[in-house]
């Protein structure tokens, strides 16, 4: 990925309330935006909070070349998000973009599976439409605590084949996104999984993966200061090192990790 | 258009702002966002010895104005630096200086060795202040007779331009700044991190995998003010302020207390581009006041009210 990176103004044009904790801004700007790819990220500065100094890295979870515009999904977790969660449509957020690489956007129409829970569906729905475009329509199970945290499932189905689990039952099967049937279904195969969520949720579908024998790429999300691969405080344990989540990542393969799955 | 140009000695920069180590990688990370020759200079991140993998994850923690890091002096060593970094970023037109780190005197003297054969490197930054290592770093900062032993050593192992960075974590830095000056340094840089701490309260847990790390950005900035132009008092070598600096008025109240030049760290990491607004801003800070040169801002700090 060679795009160069840019910081630029973006401006809400929509805000949207998923239940009370998660919403989706779509964002546009005067210049043209850059290309970006699914699992990237963005740097985004929180200029209306004082309890918090650094940028916050966001998931790009929808981009619309037509509109020029990219979205976030937003779950408020602290002060940071509590902050953006305050904009309105109209206000602009300074960020720095397109940062990260990205998931393996597959040229053949085999079999994908796109698996994820919480916030960490966010990348999914890029991916899911992105693949889409390809003629490509994966699996996707999303899952959440309960039915008000399944996130966007119209817009997953538009893409894919949605599966839904809630902890509670309350939507699709009950348990985690791990346990949903399609999964443990003889002779279910899958030539790559992509996961994004919990690090316990993603190690679990790692898991999966490993005993599937199939390729398996995962998004981390590392704590980060510059988000442009100057700080080393975002690192990964690889099996060639210490690698940077910002620059290297997010998005690694399974293997490269030395996670204990 | 008033003159920004300062010297280290010898050593002319086309302005008083350089980058601080450790926030700023080789320059390559942030080319993208701005030309690199701007920059009066800049401090390239830690080297020592031989590679290392820095400490465990998590290494952050946002604190209120500030972050504490715990990176642990993460890199390939001084063979690769020399070998890889160098050749790729020898040519950017802007004076390169490497942070020099170690355990032990002898990797000091190793890596200044080194150092001291790359044509486009005019200077070095002596780190006896990285809070972040078990072994060495701010051991050698906070004990004059250590800080006296491994200055002397690599003074005699490298002949350019030798900048002394000093630890903050000290009960008098002044002393420090005297016995740089006395082993023959050319400037003294400061403040590295101050060590600090983090904790959870709903996990209990230290939100750093060391506990303790480095606390940087605008909530350290008055203590190095002060230690800044504590040093500007006690030695006659230029002092490189450093410290919190967010803005261009940041970094004239550095100069004022007495920096012949200034770096910019965290700073960074919110605005890739903040370094750019500083030399502008301390220029029209400049015409504005009528000063012809920066130089004339070094520690003219009007004491009588």
């Amino acid at each position: 990925m060679c795009v160069k990176k840019r910081i630029l103004d973006l401006t809400i044009i929509s805000k949207r309330w998923l239940n009370d904790e998660f919403f989706v801004f779509d964002l546009t700007s005067v210049e043209k935006l850059p290309e970006m790819l699914p699992g990237q990220f963005v740097q985004v500065l929180v200029s209306n909070s004082h309890s918090t100094f650094l940028r916050r890295p966001l998931s790009i979870h929808e981009r619309d070349y037509e509109k020029n515009s990219l979205s976030f999904l937003i779950q408020i977790v602290g002060n940071g998000t509590r902050a953006l969660s305050k904009l309105k449509e109209g206000d602009t957020i300074n960020t720095i973009l397109p940062l990260g690489n990205a998931y393996t956007i597959p040229d053949n129409d085999g079999r994908y599976l796109l698996i994820g829970g919480g916030c960490g569906v966010a990348p999914l729905l890029f991916l899911a439409h992105t693949m889409n475009k390809k003629g490509i329509r994966p699996d996707i199970i999303i899952g959440g605590r309960s039915k008000e945290h399944v996130l966007r499932s119209a817009d997953y189905k538009k893409y894919g084949n949605l599966h839904i689990t809630t902890e509670d039952g309350s939507l699709g099967e009950k348990g985690f996104v791990i346990h949903h049937s399609l999964l443990w279904k003889e002779n279910n195969h899958y030539d790559r999984i992509y996961t994004c969520g919990p690090e316990a949720m993603m190690k679990a579908v790692a898991k999966y993966a490993r005993k599937k024998q199939t390729s398996c790429e995962v998004s981390l999300e590392n704590l980060m200061a510059c988000g442009i691969g100057a700080c080393l405080v975002c690192v990964v344990k690889t099996r060639e090192g210490n690698k940077r989540a910002c620059i290297d990542g997010p998005v690694f393969n399974v293997d490269e990790l030395t996670w204990q799955i | 258009m008033a003159d920004l140009s300062v010297h280290i000695k010898d050593l002319l920069l086309k302005n008083p702002v350089l980058t601080a180590s450790g926030t700023f990688g080789y320059g390559e990370e942030y080319a993208d966002f701005m030309p690199l020759e701007a920059l009066g200079g800049m401090v390239v991140k830690g080297t020592t010895g031989l590679h290392r993998e820095g400490n465990d994850y998590p290494r952050m923690a946002e604190t209120p104005s500030g972050m504490l890091n715990a990176v642990g002096l993460q890199n390939n060593g001084v063979d690769y630096f020399c070998n890889t970094i160098y050749p790729r970023i020898k040519t950017v037109d802007t004076h390169i200086f490497v942070n020099v780190s170690g355990s032990t005197i002898e990797e000091y003297i190793e890596v200044a060795e080194k150092i001291n054969t790359l044509e486009k490197i005019p200077g070095i930054e002596l780190n006896i202040s990285c809070p972040n290592v078990k072994e060495g770093g701010m051991a050698f900062g906070t004990s004059c007779t250590s800080a006296e032993a491994v200055i002397k050593a690599v003074r005699k192992a490298y002949n350019k331009l030798l900048i002394v960075k000093l630890s903050p974590n000290v009960t008098d830095i002044a002393e420090f700044a005297r016995i740089a000056e006395a082993q023959g340094a050319e400037a003294v840089s400061l403040v590295n991190t101050f060590l600090g701490m983090a904790i959870d309260a709903e996990s209990q847990q230290a939100l750093l995998s060391t506990i303790t790390g480095g606390l940087s950005g605008p909530a350290i900035k008055p203590i190095a003010l002060r230690m800044v132009w504590q040093c500007y008092k006690a030695v006659n070598i230029p002092v490189i302020g450093m410290g919190g600096i967010m803005n261009a008025v940041d970094a004239i109240e550095f100069l004022l207390a007495g920096s012949a030049a200034v770096q910019i760290g965290t700073a960074n990491f919110i605005d890739p581009r903040v370094t750019l607004k500083v030399i502008q801003g301390i220029e029209e800070y400049l015409d504005r006041k009528n000063i012809p040169s920066v130089k004339e801002l070094t520690g003219s700090l009007k004491e009588n009210r």
